[in-house]
């Protein structure tokens, strides 16, 4: 037989029956639509997580006080407490040459008042260096200006959520305000208040790292982001901040590096399991539909024995018989994962009109899965049928009429 | 030319053997227009579907033109059906969704001709059955005669050796009956083997040589 026959005498029987042919359709394309989706929606997920880390800088290295691993040799049987990172530990990183900048920071949340306006806020010491790290902008005004990060000048930037809460329309530049008992020059406002991962850049003032520092009573930082030249350093400087600290704090280890390759790494294996796990739940409805073409194709089977005799008393072959039926079912499936597609597409378009903050998008990849999982289960679920019709013996299937 | 020897055909029913064919022998040369009567449940149809190879003999040997069809496998029994033997029944047996043209063009198609072949095969049989203005018709919008005349179009586009007709005019009225009866004997004079099993006494007397079976034997061959 030529495949062209083949196509249009199975596209023929399949059609044939509408309400048999509906109904597999739409097991179908449930199917293949929800797990077009969900795979979509958990890629989306992903992409979204890893976009706010990237936005957080690139080639950033994060040095932590404290070790979160054990390199094996005897426990601390003495309590030890780690060491304090300090604003020289910092300087002093400055040094290695694969680093381009580095920002110490120190937060905590402090009550900042203009007036009797008094609100609670993010209080980031760190210096002029950060803004280039963790890319900011500024809508206003200047940033923390370089020069000596030991010098606590009374100046600050803040957010524009805090700027509005506490200045209202006018303006902010060269107004004081309260952080604590101290008071600060408004030298700039950040930029769109936009959410970085949970902190929020509107709701934030900064202030230089010493000013920071007595404010807030202590000398150890917080963390210490570190900016390598190219993302071949990266390894190479992480080794240099080990040996610099090293050699700072006597001999111990007492510090953590995260580079944020590391945490993107994780993030995005984290996302994939998560999308893999949903999309084979989501797989389920597949086999459901593919027993209900398994289903719907025996009793078509059943109906039309007299013609499956006669096509055999014509001279068809067993292998023809398997044929024309698996193709009948290869068919209906791949016509319901089409509709499935469209449905899948509508639906994401759906969610993007009515959540415009969270980028959705189809991932591309996902219409050749859904065809090809149509395809397989439609053979799969197709076979059994086929092979029932083929072993029909066609001098009992003529004798009905 | 067929050739049937010792033929066996036994069906379980229950537990119990039944024998719809046994020990038949006989032979048809070609071009012969042979009736098969006899009661219900004689076994006249076994012996059709025997020599149709729509079933296997569980004794005997068959032989087909010089061919010893009772030996071939399942693939080169379709072959055999495909080319030397067309069928006839009762119930007509189209594909309601199928149009005449389709119907008739259904032998070709599994043999895979080309279309260009096809249209002009299939055009050419539908003119001699006189069915050229019921080409796109589907069964359900065709008369029984003109059914029936679909189905002898589709037995004998591949240009069988031999025709099989199950009680062909069982499911008409007297005067289509005859009338297909008349188209069958056309074409056993333009030199097909025509074996026809029948009820139909008046029928039966048409053929040249009439074989009655009663409980699965040849009783009577003349």
């Amino acid at each position: 037989m030529q495949i062209r026959d083949i196509l249009s005498f199975s596209m023929h029987a399949a059609t044939a029956n509408r309400g048999r042919t509906l109904l597999m359709l739409l097991a179908m394309a449930i199917g293949v639509s929800s797990v077009v989706v969900l795979i979509s929606l958990g890629d989306s997920a992903r992409i979204y997580v890893i976009d706010q880390f990237s936005s957080l800088g690139t080639n950033l290295l994060i040095v932590l006080p404290g070790r979160s691993e054990t390199t094996g040799g005897p426990p601390p049987l003495l309590g030890e407490t780690p060491r304090d990172l300090t604003l020289e530990d910092a300087i002093s990183l400055t040094r290695a040459r694969t680093v381009r900048r580095i920002a110490p920071i120190i937060a905590g949340s402090a009550p900042v008042s203009v007036h009797n306006l008094e609100r609670e806020m993010l209080v980031l010491g760190s210096t002029s260096e950060i803004f280039d790290i963790r890319h900011l902008d500024l809508s206003q005004g200047n940033f923390l200006p370089p020069g000596d990060p030991t010098r606590a000048e009374a100046i600050c930037v803040i957010g524009l959520t805090g700027k509005k809460e506490l200045f209202g329309n006018q303006p902010a530049i060269g107004r004081w305000l309260r952080i604590g008992d101290r008071r600060f020059r408004v030298i700039g406002i950040l930029a769109s208040p936009e959410v970085s991962l949970g902190e929020d850049l509107g709701d934030m003032v900064i202030i230089p790292v010493a000013a920071a520092q007595s404010l807030f009573n202590a000398s150890s930082l917080f963390r210490i982001l570190v900016e390598a030249t190219s993302p071949e350093g990266m390894e190479q400087t992480r080794q240099s901040i080990l040996e610099t600290i090293r050699a700072r704090h006597e001999g111990e280890d007492d510090i953590t590096v995260i580079t944020q390759d590391a945490i993107l790494a994780t993030f995005d294996r984290i996302f994939k399991a998560l999308t893999l796990s949903v999309a084979g739940i989501a797989a389920i409805s597949l086999v459901v539909a593919g027993i209900m073409i398994m289903n719907v194709m025996l009793v078509a089977i059943s109906n039309r024995k007299t013609e499956i005799g006669l096509l055999k008393a014509l001279g068809a072959s067993k292998g023809q018989i398997m044929q024309l039926f698996l193709t009948e079912s290869t068919i209906l499936s791949s016509i319901g994962a089409a509709i499935g597609l469209v449905l899948a597409l509508l639906g994401i378009r759906l969610a993007a009109f009515l959540f415009p903050q969270f980028p959705l998008y189809i991932a591309p990849w996902s219409p050749a899965i859904a065809l090809a999982v149509a395809l397989i289960t439609g053979i799969i679920f197709g076979i059994l049928p086929a092979r029932r019709a083929a072993s029909l013996e066609p001098a009992l299937s003529l004798a009905r009429r | 030319m067929i050739h049937l020897q010792h033929i066996e055909r036994i069906f379980l029913v229950g537990d119990e053997e039944v024998h719809a064919l046994s020990d038949v022998s006989m032979t048809a040369s070609d071009g012969e227009y042979i009736a098969i009567m006899g009661p219900s449940g004689s076994g006249k149809s076994s012996l059709l579907n025997i020599i149709g190879l729509l079933d296997r003999p569980d004794n005997g040997s068959y032989e087909l033109d010089g061919i010893k069809v009772s030996e071939l496998d399942e693939q080169q029994q379709a072959e055999i059906r495909r080319h030397k033997i067309g069928f006839v029944f009762q119930f007509f047996h189209l594909v309601p969704r199928l149009t005449a043209f389709d119907n008739i063009a259904l032998p070709l198609m599994l043999s895979g001709i080309k279309q260009e072949e096809r249209q002009v095969r299939v055009t050419a049989a539908l003119a001699a059955f006189g069915l050229s203005n019921r080409a796109g018709h589907r069964p359900d919008q065709l008369s029984g005669g003109q059914r029936q005349r679909v189905a002898i179009a589709r037995a004998t586009i591949m240009q069988p050796s031999v025709i099989l007709a199950d009680e062909p005019t069982g499911n008409l009225d007297r005067s289509s009956g005859i009338e297909v009866a008349e188209i069958l004997e056309e074409l056993n004079r333009q030199g097909i083997t025509l074996i026809m099993v029948t009820h139909d006494p008046d029928l039966g007397r048409r053929a040249r040589r009439q074989i009655l079976m009663v409980d699965g034997r040849i009783e009577h061959d003349k």
